[in-house]
């Protein structure tokens, strides 16, 4: 209901909350500020000072002072194969559980949004990776990928399909096991975001359109997609920065493992600070990947939407 | 619209397809955790425990300090779940009623804030903590939760507000009431429902939250139910997968719980946040 209301609000020409704006008063000052100050000093701060850090040669407990080192952090990185290996991973794996997971979601989604019978249990279930921590995601598919007491290779061998194996251990089916487990704890999100979509291209469209006699297809292409569009792709730009900045599934999982093949950028830099304690070199990892990151979307994204405007 | 009854069938397949891919882990895990050692050891495990048993969780206690753990992020979760909302609506607010620079620099924050590796604020954090005294502590813990809920708690709260009249508040400014008195006796009960989904959704963020926890909690003694999962799993993967089970299910029990409850709310108060512009 809260939806409704609200798309209804900021679809008309915004009353006086928007447009012009209103100056704010000394008032406002009072209220804002409560969040501001944490905000300036518990995240803007930490980050500008990480940036600092990523040109300094800190480490965690040495009695030296910290350096200030230039770029060299930077130079570092740029021939440690270690780490591009474990950037080439974190894109394969976000855009790995990104894609699939956005085509799943909308086939998800555009069954939820019919009439049919077990919606309420769909949509039930659907909440359950919502609401697990994601270690206890991580702990449950390791119950199912063991090689022994799992029931995936239970079902593999009941089927007769052959003896399973050790997913998360065998170097050429660590990385994939780990995607579908990603692919499934985000789902929900996707799904939710996706029908709210739906729910709000008009009905009556869909209608004319099969009075016309346009197919399934036809309908999905002309309506219901250009409605779509602006969710599905913010939604997909956010689940590819979250899933390439993802820690908390893959440690529980695999720990990076086997020999580094599942080890995303963020596993690599937590191990660098926190068990290493480089933390200057750890910094510089998170700017390079918050620079990539965002040059890449900035292309994607930003000539799509600009492109879907035009049109 | 009508379907045709083979489309019809296909749906219902593919509907049937994914509550099977949906619901299977979840079963396995809730399976496992109910099955004696004997049966977890047979080569040929059953769907279904023959022969259920509560010893999985008798053991999981045994094992780990998990009511203390629960106790810590009870705490860690509830603090920053109230920290956070009650700091964040009367910001919302402003964000919402006030197009100005401070409230468009915000709105940036909050999208920015989605982009960063959490590694590149928690060196730093992980530095000033240290020096305050605060690390390796729950309220160190819950300063960080706070600030790390507060984007989505902004984004849900922008939204609800929206979702307010601001006719209505102007009427009774025309009635002669303050501004305090519009917004304590108009505004606040409307927006409740909103505030204590959002807090709720906090407090689920915070009680699921690993990574930070991981970094900044070293005694076992203060350390939260996630953290201490996770030495379920023993040194090279060797798991005792009975009471890990065990003690995974019960640390879902309090998020699907409290989800449960406010679901409809929080999708729609997501939404209502990323459609508003």
């Amino acid at each position: 209901m809260t939806l409704a209301t609200a798309r209804k609000r900021s679809a008309k020409p915004a009353p006086r909350a928007g447009g012009q704006g209103r100056p704010v008063d000394h008032g406002a000052w009072f209220l804002v500020l409560p969040a501001l100050i944490p905000i300036l000093v518990l995240s803007v701060g930490p980050l500008l000072y990480g940036i600092v850090l990523a040109f300094t040669d800190a480490q965690s407990g040495r009695t030296e002072p910290t350096q200030w080192i230039g770029t060299l952090n930077f130079q570092d990185l740029l021939h440690d194969t270690l780490f591009w290996d474990s950037f080439r991973i974190g894109l394969v794996w976000a855009v790995g559980v990104t894609v699939p997971q956005f085509l799943l979601a909308l086939g998800l989604a555009l069954l939820l949004n019919e009439e049919l019978r077990l919606r309420w249990l769909a949509r039930a279930l659907a909440i359950i990776p919502w609401a697990m921590p994601e270690v206890v995601v991580g702990i449950m598919w390791r119950l199912v990928y063991n090689p022994d007491a799992g029931i995936l290779n239970e079902t593999i061998r009941d089927l007769s399909l052959g003896d399973g194996r050790d997913w998360l251990s065998g170097l050429a089916t660590a990385l994939p096991a780990v995607i579908v487990v990603g692919i499934w704890a985000g789902m929900p999100q996707t799904t939710v975001a996706l029908l709210a979509g739906l729910q709000n291209t008009p009905r009556e469209l869909h209608e004319a359109a099969a009075m016309d006699g346009a197919g399934a297809w036809r309908r999905f292409r002309t309506v219901t997609w250009p409605a779509l569009k602006p969710v599905a792709l913010a939604i997909t730009a956010l689940n590819f920065i979250w899933n390439f900045n993802s820690f908390a599934l893959v440690y529980v999982l695999t720990s990076g493992g086997p020999g580094g093949r599942t080890r995303l950028p963020m596993l690599f830099a937590y191990e660098e600070a926190f068990r290493y304690g480089q933390f200057g070199y750890a910094a510089a990892m998170g700017c390079v990947m918050v620079a990539v990151i965002s040059v890449i979307l900035a292309v994607q994204l930003v000539g799509r939407l600009r492109g879907g405007e035009d049109a | 619209m009508r379907t045709s009854r083979r489309a019809r069938a296909g749906q219902y397949a593919a509907l049937l397809a994914y509550l099977v891919f949906l619901a299977f882990p979840f079963l396995w895990l809730i399976s496992t955790a109910f099955k004696p050692a004997r049966e977890l050891a047979s080569l040929h495990p059953t769907w279904l425990p023959q022969d259920p048993t509560l010893d999985n969780f008798r053991q999981a206690f045994d094992e780990q300090p998990l009511l203390r753990a629960a106790a810590n992020s009870l705490v860690a979760a509830l603090g920053a779940a109230v920290i956070a909302v009650l700091i964040a609506t009367p910001m919302a607010y402003v964000m919402a009623r006030h197009r100005t620079r401070l409230a468009k620099a915000a709105t940036g924050w909050v999208v920015v804030s989605q982009a960063f590796p959490f590694v590149l604020v928690i060196i730093p954090l992980f530095l000033v903590l240290k020096n305050l005294r605060l690390i390796d502590s729950v309220p160190g813990l819950i300063m960080v939760y706070v600030v790390w809920a507060l984007p989505f708690a902004l984004w849900m709260l922008v939204g609800y507000v929206r979702a307010v009249p601001a006719e209505m508040e102007e009427a009774a400014a025309v009635d002669g009431a303050g501004k305090v008195r519009t917004l304590v006796s108009i505004t606040a009960p409307l927006l409740a429902p909103g505030i204590v989904a959002t807090a709720l959704f906090a407090f689920i963020s915070a009680w699921n939250e690993f990574f930070f926890a991981l970094v900044l909690l070293k005694t076992p003694e203060k350390q939260t139910l996630p953290v201490v999962l996770t030495h379920f799993l023993g040194a090279e993967g060797v798991a005792d997968l009975g009471p890990l089970a065990a003690a995974a299910f019960l640390a879902t029990i309090p998020s699907l719980v409290v989800f449960a409850l406010i679901q409809k709310r929080i999708t729609g108060g997501m939404l209502a946040g990323a459609v508003k512009s």
